[in-house]
């Protein structure tokens, strides 16, 4: 018996997978962020950090010795459990939803069946970290920015999960792999597209939807416009007011994650995961390990691409009012999202070739 | 052997989290509790070869229900103290409805154990190779349609229920006008008065 399918030998692989995926995104993390930085200084026309390293490329890491050498301050009245519990909770949610991540073929921690539904039922979990925060500061601002969060977030899941069902209906299956394995050959064949040339069509519901993709997970990941749960000119820094040192690196971490996380699904959901958009016969020929290199590496372009996007969007849009955003949320995407699930399983129903 | 570790472990932390919701002193703690308890059974679900319906009690129960009970139970203002006092007062009518609970939990499990009122129902088809999303699917929206439906219009109504209950429009306050506000033009926004000049202008010029 190969020792691979052992009980230990498979506890011994997951593991070793986790902590690949884990260490790899952690240093990605950290060279995403100055690039947040820096495209964020670049629209301003600044310069951005540039001391720490050539083209201050270890300024993250210096950052990360500071948080961690500093002294973790834990306020009198809070509730000592809890307050320390929300940052390693969002910290902890923030990663394992990338267990079902498929990042190349067959490159995944879990091949789950229900992998859209996992990842959503996760990142519908984040929004704890928060609530638990804001409340275990035992403070006005860092509360009041909680219950915004909560209800941001909330609000937004519903229009994500309406999105995510006309990908759903389009592709037949809730496994990530097999989604993005229809998505492969031409650039058509991208759900964002239509998925398709039979399915092109839908393309008149599905670009759109890609974007309304793209704006909720703004508001689900509080980023700008949508970072009314921290804004500073009305709530100081929001639920993070009381943190300090590490509990606050992790809450920074576990929100950069996110973020990636976010830029991964658009890519893999509507833009072809590690397809590139034109066919690959030409890998056939490769060993299998440089074939999937390359699908890996046209993967994290995507990401990359995904994540700049929102770092400009953070340098563009100025914040949202709070009633700007529920009505964008309710009276917007909710209803457009709802009419698009509507059309796209008209259209899998009746249409001809679909 | 991973699956009984993983069973046990999970069943463990349930029966922990749900005694620890009842006897918690801290509501919000009850309420997080009560949350660990979802969730380890939704990983009981999982050992069940579920899935679906696992990430559904994640989704529903976790993600949006029991957010909303943390909502409105951190923003009551409980005294510790009083609540203490209720305690004893209550305490023989939480036995009662304790025991009755337990009463038919039990007769539900010897019911199931012995085939039940259902035992001769024909347990609805399967493929093998279906998933059990599809199977639900199938179930829940040719078989049982109609049912379907109506629990949908139950929760509708009990919607629009609570919205007619709670809307109140107010006279005399400002409200946000997103098509009016952004479809000014300077034309009606906007209205020049004539001043002479080295007059100045008063107030009520201006007016």
């Amino acid at each position: 018996m190969d020792f691979w399918t052992t009980p230990l030998g498979w506890t011994l692989a997951t593991a070793g997978g986790i902590l690949l995926v884990t260490v790899g995104i952690l240093i990605s993390l950290a060279f995403l962020l100055l690039a947040d930085r820096k495209i964020w200084a670049g629209v301003q026309m600044r310069k951005g950090p540039n001391v720490v390293g050539p083209f201050g490329l270890l300024q993250s890491f210096a950052d990360f010795f500071k948080f961690v050498l500093k002294e973790i301050v834990v306020p009198a009245g809070a509730d000592k459990v809890i307050f320390l519990l929300a940052p390693l909770l969002t910290f902890v949610l923030a990663f394992i939803a990338w267990a079902a991540i498929p990042f190349a073929p067959g490159w995944v921690i879990s091949d789950l069946n229900v992998g859209i539904l996992y990842i959503f039922a996760i990142s519908s979990l984040g929004v704890y970290g928060i609530i638990m925060g804001g409340w275990a500061s035992n403070s006005k601002y860092p509360f009041l920015g909680s219950l915004r969060s909560a209800a941001q977030m909330v609000s937004y899941e519903v229009s994500i999960g309406l999105v995510i069902i006309n990908v759903i209906l389009l592709s037949d299956t809730m496994n990530l792999t097999q989604i993005v394995t229809q998505q492969g050959g031409w650039i058509w064949n991208w759900f964002a597209f239509g998925g398709g040339l039979e399915t092109l069509p839908t393309i008149v519901v599905m670009f759109p939807m890609s974007i309304i993709f793209f704006i909720s997970a703004l508001a689900e990941t509080n980023r700008p416009p949508f970072d009314l749960p921290e804004a500073e000119s009305e709530l100081v820094a929001g639920y993070q007011v009381e943190y300090s040192s590490t509990p606050y690196l992790l809450f920074m971490i576990g929100e950069y994650a996110n973020i990636v996380f976010m830029c991964a699904m658009i890519s893999l959901l509507f833009f072809g995961g590690w397809h590139p958009g034109f066919p690959t016969d030409f890998l056939n020929d490769w060993p299998e390990f440089l074939a999937n290199l390359f699908y890996f590496f046209v993967f994290f372009a995507k990401i990359i691409f995904w994540f700049a996007m929102i770092a400009m969007v953070k340098a563009f849009v100025p914040r949202y009012r709070y009633d700007q955003l529920m009505r964008l949320g309710w009276k917007i995407f909710l209803p457009t999202s709802l009419v698009a699930v509507v059309i796209v399983s008209a259209w899998r129903v009746f249409a001809v070739g679909a | 052997m991973l699956q009984g570790i993983a069973f046990y472990l999970l069943a463990a932390v349930a029966v922990v989290g749900g005694l620890m919701v009842v006897t918690a002193k801290n509501p919000v703690h009850s309420v997080l509790w009560l949350i660990l308890t979802f969730f380890s059974s939704a990983g009981l679900f999982v050992l069940l070869g579920a899935e679906f319906l696992a990430m559904l009690l994640v989704v529903v129960y976790v993600g949006a229900v029991a957010v909303l009970f943390l909502f409105v139970v951190m923003m009551l203002d409980v005294d510790f103290v009083r609540l203490r006092e209720g305690y004893a007062r209550y305490l023989p009518l939480a036995a009662i409805v304790a025991g009755v609970l337990l009463a038919e939990m039990i007769m539900i499990s010897l019911v199931v154990v012995n085939g039940g009122a259902a035992s001769d129902a024909v347990a609805p088809a399967t493929a093998v190779d279906m998933t059990n999303a599809e199977a639900i699917g199938r179930v829940l929206y040719t078989d049982y349609v109609y049912i379907f439906q109506a629990a949908g219009i139950v929760l509708l109504i009990a919607m629009i229920g609570a919205i007619v209950l709670t809307l109140r429009h107010k006279p005399n306050i400002k409200r946000q006008k997103a098509h009016d506000q952004v479809n000014r033009d300077r034309k009606t926004a906007v209205e020049v008065k004539g001043a002479a000049t080295g007059e100045g202008v008063t107030a009520e010029d201006l007016i």
